[in-house]
């Protein structure tokens, strides 16, 4: 917004949003000139959006903030959930360029301009957000330059899908984090995880080994964890026919695991349940969940597109203990199988509430009790 | 859990007098829980003497009193009534002092009633400082260094411990009275003696002073089973050692990351887990801006102010939700009425941004300490909804009512650069516009930082303002500056006054809803603000609830101020409620976060918008209505009128000419003059020099006001020329004048005000209200009483007649207020106002004439006549009401006492009986008169002229056992005069005088008067001070001493008056 000398970092390019079903928004241009074509998606969280930007389930996605005010605190060296930013494309209302807080490095434009990406501002964020609802998720693009041809813009923009997200968020090579006090291993299964998952377990005496995502069972085994962890990740969880098929095997063992958001959903889909994609999802902070054993409602972080269709989850494999207040969606299924359960928000939070914590306590007692009885 | 099935039958305890610190919240969260429990089909016994309020409307509860909220009194009521439970957390402070008292005494388990909600050790744990601090540390939650004193030795050596400064908080008293920081052992000392005598259990915390951290609070509901959910974060501009209600406050937390979001929302969680409330409670915190420290600064387990601002800033209704939690619901079980989709139990998101701003009293306290700290003084706020921060200041701004569209303040203009920079160091109610003017002399943000301690965040925000009016100021005003200008909430008007230029092509409002999700699911919410965007929300809406009503928006009154109370919203609402019987589809438009009127589901839309012409604007091109009413909403609402006009917009009721007619000085003379209808003679004037001559044509004493006034806002009497020259220089200080000045022949006689419903034709007075004090005392200040007890007939036919004159000529159509003087035996109009006033809340209530109702079918073509009434005025029932001002003195320091023209209370109570006695003793008991003999001595200063008649008061007081003090020149005429009075020193003669008198706790009654006042170096103004500090009932007219002489003798207790149930008038 605005000019005059002091309201410096400035660039007053026009972007412009535009919708597969052809709708434009034309905007001010933030962090990186170009083209980022996604699909694009809101998230309601009015805090967090360093940690937004870094997850890497937003892979592929271009994320609209609709809390308006964006970059007040700036951006810092520690509110990341991995090494970079993963989304494709940036829609804000208004970015702040003074930003003011004591662990504030830079501020959100340079940061967007530093990792790449693509942002627009000045954009109507609550009408966007309405399009979606009403319409659901769509492609789109985050542009400096626009398109001469919009009719063979707009046919790529519908072509576009997300494929392959797992595989390229995924670490490479396995890698180890030791707790302060180790009391046990824990295998995270790297989807595309968060760093809050791994700094979690870590504090709750864990050692960690990350391990890529086609790890297979043999590979599980040869680390001897006491438990595993299935991260979250980004993705139509039915692409991943490789790691339902290792999971299946892995499952063999008698190791508990905890399974969070894209983790919850491939275990149901190798415990042979189905997962369906909603119409808009559910990004944001506040997210109610009841959770069936305590019989009390939780608020919860969540960022998925998929859920798991709740009548697939059967009494023989489960039973649902987590759904949403809001639509009665599954949240999160406790197996049969011993010392499995997962969920589909986020106990470790960030961005968001940290009111799910006692999910990683239950994780730790599931191994407690598994070390116990050998 | 569901509806505890044996709840049948609750007790409500409302909030009482509007006293700063405790305003229309309570009658908001009030309102929303009777209307609750009367929706599961409960029995409702409510308590409040306010009656200004709506909770007290005969349709809100089965039984309704309004009767002295005091201990006894409730226990008289809990005997008649028998409710099997109480609900004590939605009353305000008074309400949960009181239901404690209850409990602790073991009253409400011997009349077997169940405390609802919240249980007593909760509220100690909460609220007594010690319990509060152990709870807190119990559960790991850092508190500010602290220590509780009940003696100042005490407090003063460990203050030396913690180091200076200190804050001084004292327990159980209402918005922080009697606090203060203190920077060295002399302030301590001050500030602390004073906090243990305000506090009723005397004792005050003395805490490590953390001023200059962030005070953020979150508003947190927990239910029976422990589901438990912050509704709203809100950060506070001003950093710790404001009050919060004296602060400028952002919804939600602007300026945390998700980390310190998180860490305090923790907090805030286990805080209430650990209380156990089942309810809504509010958290506050100061947060160190440069590490994660926090500490926990206060806990209120009950709705409060910020819980009524919260519930407007997010849509979520936690009075209503907390009402149905205390029932036996859960939160999964409460239906999110906004959505209809969702349930109560998730977490508001926000889509945009708010400012809440206070509105002060020192437009009339114009020599009170503007000085902010702990006690709170605001009266009221308003609150402003946008898009950007900027543009909700502004909102804001302009919404407070003191004339001003952006952040410049007139009277800083002419300060010099230096002098502009040690204002910075001022905390008080212009700091944010010193702010704003330091930055454009040029004073680094830096710099501003350090003196005020307001986080960058905010002060980057207000320099982007000054920066754009600068920016504006030069070039060309492109399509691109004119939008980001409309985007920072600069209206048309002031971006053409800045660029002199027209804008390149308006940009018409755009309005969003509110709908507590962020648009995340689909809401049917009528609830909007404006902005400049592509989607008007509001359009929609109006398309999709067309049925083929008409459409009339109400104009509402804007925040609370001294003269312009929650009277206003009570007629506004009332105004609505008759609209949508009558088949329209009504509109309100209002500021107010406080008020019932704000509650999206009142109306059919509510618009959160200024009331100022070109923001109003927007709305009527949007709606498009079929007319608008004005006479509701106070001068907020009748300053629109001439906007309206040229925008041709059907005004219903009483036409614009002759609004004009009764305001204007001339027009309304000729007019009198025609009808032969007396008035104290009159002039007018716009500058210093002509006000003087004038006045002096006139003959002192004079009357002298603005026109186009409430409240008597800025109204003295002026004995002298001198007083003309003060009044005229504060008057022209900060705006430009452009109405004259009315100087007017002060006479001192009986003042008499009637509300009256016209249709044109035929007009009705419902009751005819009769002042104790004579004229000069503010009709708003002036105990009132309903049916006139001292008036012959003729005047009586008098009054009746010339009303009847008067609507006629002025042609109204639906309300106006007329006040008349009888002097010397003849009668004088002083005021004709054609609107609803003050008055017009309590006598609908006593007179079972529903005035607002009436008028709005007024307005909308009825005539009286078809509407079942009679011309003239309405027979008197079997009821007398004493209406009895309530004022905040204690909280505002060097704010003079003395009753005159300017209105000063701010608040009302009434008191209902059979006869005129019964009914005086309940009026000044709500009051908070003491009737009961406690002391000896009464002590009487007065001014010579009021030396004759203070004689046989002073008898009055003897014959009741009193002994009479009086300084010098008093004693000696009592003296002489036959009346025994002990001579004292004033309190700047050497002791024994005043001071020690009044710390001796001898006195019961002061009866001060004097010539001039206002001005705190005076001594009549610092007695006044001096005793009201000391909570000693402090009388300023000779007419209310008289009173309370006379209700003394009368011997009326709570033995022998009746409990009135209203509902049965």
């Amino acid at each position: 917004m605005v000019s005059s000398s002091k309201m410096a970092y400035h660039k007053y390019e026009p972007a412009w949003l535009i919708l597969e079903d052809g709708t434009v928004y034309e905007g001010r241009s933030l962090g990186c000139g170009g083209t980022a074509v996604g699909e694009v998606v809101f998230t309601t969280g009015m805090t967090g959006y360093q940690e937004t930007l870094t997850d890497p389930s937003y892979f592929g996605q271009i994320v609209a903030q609709t809390f308006p005010l964006i970059g007040n605190y700036g951006v810092n060296d520690t509110d990341r959930e991995s090494g970079r930013v993963w989304l494709k494309g940036y829609i804000i209302r208004e970015w702040c360029y003074e930003p003011s807080n004591f662990r504030s490095k830079s501020t959100l434009g340079e940061y967007l301009e530093q990792h790449n990406v693509v942002g627009i501002y000045d954009i109507d964020t609550r009408a966007l957000t309405r399009k979606i609802r009403e319409h659901g998720v769509m492609n789109g693009a985050v542009t400096t330059e626009y398109p001469d041809d919009t009719g063979a813009f707009l046919k790529s923009l519908k072509g576009f899908v997300i494929s392959d997200a797992v595989r390229s968020v995924s670490d490479k090579k396995p890698s180890f984090h030791k707790a302060e006090v180790s009391k046990y291993h824990v295998v995270l299964m790297d989807y595309g995880y968060k760093s809050n998952i791994l700094r979690s377990l870590n504090e709750l005496g864990c050692d960690v080994t990350v391990m890529p995502w086609d790890s297979d069972k043999a590979a599980i085994e040869k680390v001897a964890p006491d438990g595993i962890m299935l991260s979250n990740g980004p993705g139509d969880p039915n692409e991943n026919k490789k790691i339902i098929n290792n999971l299946k095997e892995i499952l063999k063992t008698d190791l508990p695991v905890l399974g969070i958001c894209l983790g919850h959903q491939i275990m149901a889909l190798a415990f042979g349940c189905r997962t369906q994609k909603l119409k808009y999802g559910h990004r944001g902070a506040n997210q109610p969940v009841m959770d069936l054993e305590k019989r009390r409602i939780f608020v919860t972080s969540q960022n998925h597109g998929f859920a798991v269709v709740k009548e697939s989850v059967t009494e023989d494999i489960g039973n649902i203990s987590h759904y949403n207040v809001n639509d009665e969606s599954c949240e999160g299924i406790k197996y049969k199988r011993p010392g499995t359960f997962t969920v589909q928000f986020h106990p470790e939070a960030c961005a968001g509430p940290h009111d799910t914590r006692y999910l990683f306590d239950r994780f730790i007692e599931s191994m407690e009790k598994k070390n116990a009885a050998e | 859990m569901p509806l505890n099935k044996d709840i049948k039958k609750v007790l409500v305890i409302g909030s009482g007098p509007i006293v700063i610190g405790q305003a229309a919240e309570f009658d908001y969260a009030g309102t929303q829980v009777c209307r609750t429990l009367k929706e599961e089909g409960i029995e409702v016994v409510l308590i409040n003497s306010n009656p200004a309020t709506i909770m007290t409307d005969k349709t809100m509860a089965d039984k309704i009193y309004i009767e002295p909220l005091t201990l006894s009194v409730l226990k008289k009521i809990i005997g008649i009534e028998k409710p099997d439970s109480i609900l004590p957390t939605l009353g305000g402070q008074m309400g949960l002092t009181l239901s404690m008292k209850l409990a602790r005494e073991g009253f409400l388990e011997s009349h077997k009633v169940r405390l609802l909600g919240t249980d007593p050790l909760t509220i100690d744990k909460a609220e007594d400082r010690q319990m509060f601090k152990d709870m807190l540390e119990s559960i790991g939650e850092p508190v500010i260094e602290s220590r509780v004193a009940e003696k100042i030795e005490d407090a003063l050596l460990y203050a030396e411990e913690i180091k200076y400064p200190v804050v001084v908080r004292p327990a159980y008293t209402l918005g922080g009275t009697g606090g203060g920081i203190a920077n060295d052992p002399e302030e301590l000392r001050i500030i602390g003696t004073d906090g243990l005598r305000q506090s009723p259990i005397t004792q005050i915390l003395i805490e490590k002073c953390v001023s200059g951290w962030k005070e953020i609070e979150f508003e947190v509901m927990r239910d029976s089973r422990g589901n438990t959910i912050t509704v709203c974060s809100m950060e506070n501009l001003d950093p710790v050692g404001v009050h919060t209600g004296d602060s400028i406050v952002v919804a939600p937390a602007v300026t945390l990351a998700d980390k310190e979001y998180q860490m305090l929302r923790n907090a805030s969680i286990k805080i209430i887990q650990e209380l156990s409330v089942c309810g809504g409670c509010n958290c506050q915190f100061a947060l160190d801006p440069g590490s994660f420290d926090y500490a926990v600064i206060e806990v209120n387990p009950r709705v409060s102010r910020s819980s009524a601002l919260a519930s407007k800033a997010t849509g979520y209704p936690i009075a209503k939700v907390a009402s149905r939690i205390a029932i036996g619901y859960t939160l999964d079980e409460i239906r999110n009425e906004v959505t209809q989709k969702t349930y109560a139990c998730f977490e508001p998101a926000l889509d945009y941004v708010v400012v809440k701003f206070p509105k002060w009293p020192f437009d009339k306290f114009v020599y009170a300490k503007r000085t902010l700290g702990t006690q709170m003084k605001a009266t009221g706020e308003v609150m402003a909804i946008g898009s950007f921060f900027e543009q909700a200041l502004m909102k804001a701004v302009r919404s407070i009512e003191l004339g001003l569209d952006t952040l410049n303040l007139k009277k800083l203009k002419e300060k010099t650069d230096e002098e502009i920079k040690s204002l910075l160091y001022n905390c008080d109610d212009e700091r944010i516009f010193v702010v704003y003017e330091a930055f454009k002399r040029g004073v680094e943000l830096d710099e501003i930082y350090k003196i005020t301690g307001i986080d960058r965040w905010f002060l980057s925000k207000i320099n982007n303002l000054v920066y754009m009016e600068m920016f504006l100021e030069e070039g060309e005003l492109t399509k691109e500056k004119y939008k980001d200008a409309k985007d920072l909430g600069f209206l048309d008007s002031t971006i053409k006054k800045l660029s002199g230029q027209e804008p390149p092509e308006k940009i018409p409002a755009a309005f969003k809803m509110v709908d507590t999700c962020a648009a995340e699911f689909a809401a049917e919410t009528p609830y909007f603000y404006a902005t400049y965007d592509s989607e008007n929300e509001a359009a929609d809406h109006i398309k999709k609830s067309d049925i083929g009503r008409k459409k009339i928006i109400v104009f509402g009154s804007g925040p609370i101020r001294i003269g312009q109370g929650i009277e206003f919203d009570y007629c506004s609402v009332h105004c609505v409620n008759a609209l949508k019987e009558s088949g329209y589809e009504a509109i309100i438009v209002n500021n107010n976060p406080e008020t019932v009127s704000t509650d999206f589901d009142i109306s059919d839309r509510l618009y959160f918008e200024p009331l100022t012409p070109e923001d109003v604007d927007g709305i009527i091109e949007t709606e498009r209505p079929w007319g608008v009413i004005v006479q509701f909403g106070g001068q907020t609402a009748i300053k629109l009128t001439k906007y309206l006009l040229e925008k041709g917009v059907n005004i219903l009721g009483t036409s614009a000419d002759s609004i004009d007619e009764a305001e204007d000085r001339k027009r309304f003379d000729s007019l009198l003059e025609k009808c032969g209808i007396p008035r104290p003679r009159g002039e007018t004037a716009y500058d210093t020099e002509t006000a003087v001559t004038k006045a002096d044509r006139l003959g002192y004493p004079v009357l002298l006001r603005p026109s186009y006034v409430l409240g008597g806002q800025n109204m003295i009497i002026a004995y002298s020329k001198e007083d003309v020259v003060e009044y005229m220089d504060i008057i022209t200080a900060n705006i430009e004048l452009e109405n004259p000045v009315l100087i007017d022949k002060y006479l001192m006689g009986k003042e008499i005000e009637v509300d009256v419903v016209c249709d044109g034709e035929d007009f009705v007075i419902p009751g005819i209200m009769e002042h104790i004090e004579r004229a000069g005392v503010h009709s708003g200040d002036s105990i009132s009483v309903y049916p006139p007890q001292s008036l012959d007939d003729d005047v009586v036919d008098k009054i009746v007649k010339y009303t009847g004159i008067l609507a006629e000529e002025l042609k109204v159509v639906g309300m106006v207020n007329i006040q008349y003087v009888l002097f010397e035996k003849e009668l004088y109009v002083i005021e004709v106002n054609p609107r609803s006033s003050r008055t017009v809340p309590y006598i609908s209530k006593v007179t079972n004439v529903p005035v607002v109702r009436l008028a709005t079918k007024v307005l909308l073509g009825q005539k009286l006549s078809e509407l079942g009434y009679k011309k003239g005025l309405a027979p008197a029932g079997e009821y007398v009401a004493v209406k009895v001002p309530v004022f905040s003195f204690p909280k505002l320091t060097d704010a003079d006492s003395q009753l005159g023209p300017e209105m000063k209370s701010t608040g009302e109570v009434l008191g209902i009986d059979k006869d005129f006695e019964s009914a005086l003793y309940k009026g000044l008991l709500g009051a908070g008169y003491g009737l009961t003999k406690v002391d000896e001595i009464v002590l009487i200063t007065v001014k010579d002229a009021d030396k004759p008649e203070a004689v046989p008061l002073a008898q009055k007081f003897i014959d009741l056992g009193y002994s009479i003090a009086a300084t010098e020149g008093t004693a000696r005429y009592f003296n002489s005069h036959g009346v025994p009075a002990i001579k004292v020193n004033a309190f700047d003669e050497p002791r024994p005088n005043t001071d020690t008198l009044f710390d001796s706790g001898a006195v019961d009654f002061v009866v001060s008067t004097s010539i001039a006042g206002r001005k705190p170096a005076m001594r009549s103004v610092q007695l006044r001070r001096k005793a009201i500090e000391r909570n000693i009932v402090t009388l300023t007219s000779i007419d209310t001493a008289n009173a309370l002489a006379n209700c003394l003798i009368s011997g009326k207790n709570l033995g022998n008056v009746n409990m009135v149930d209203i509902t049965e008038i």
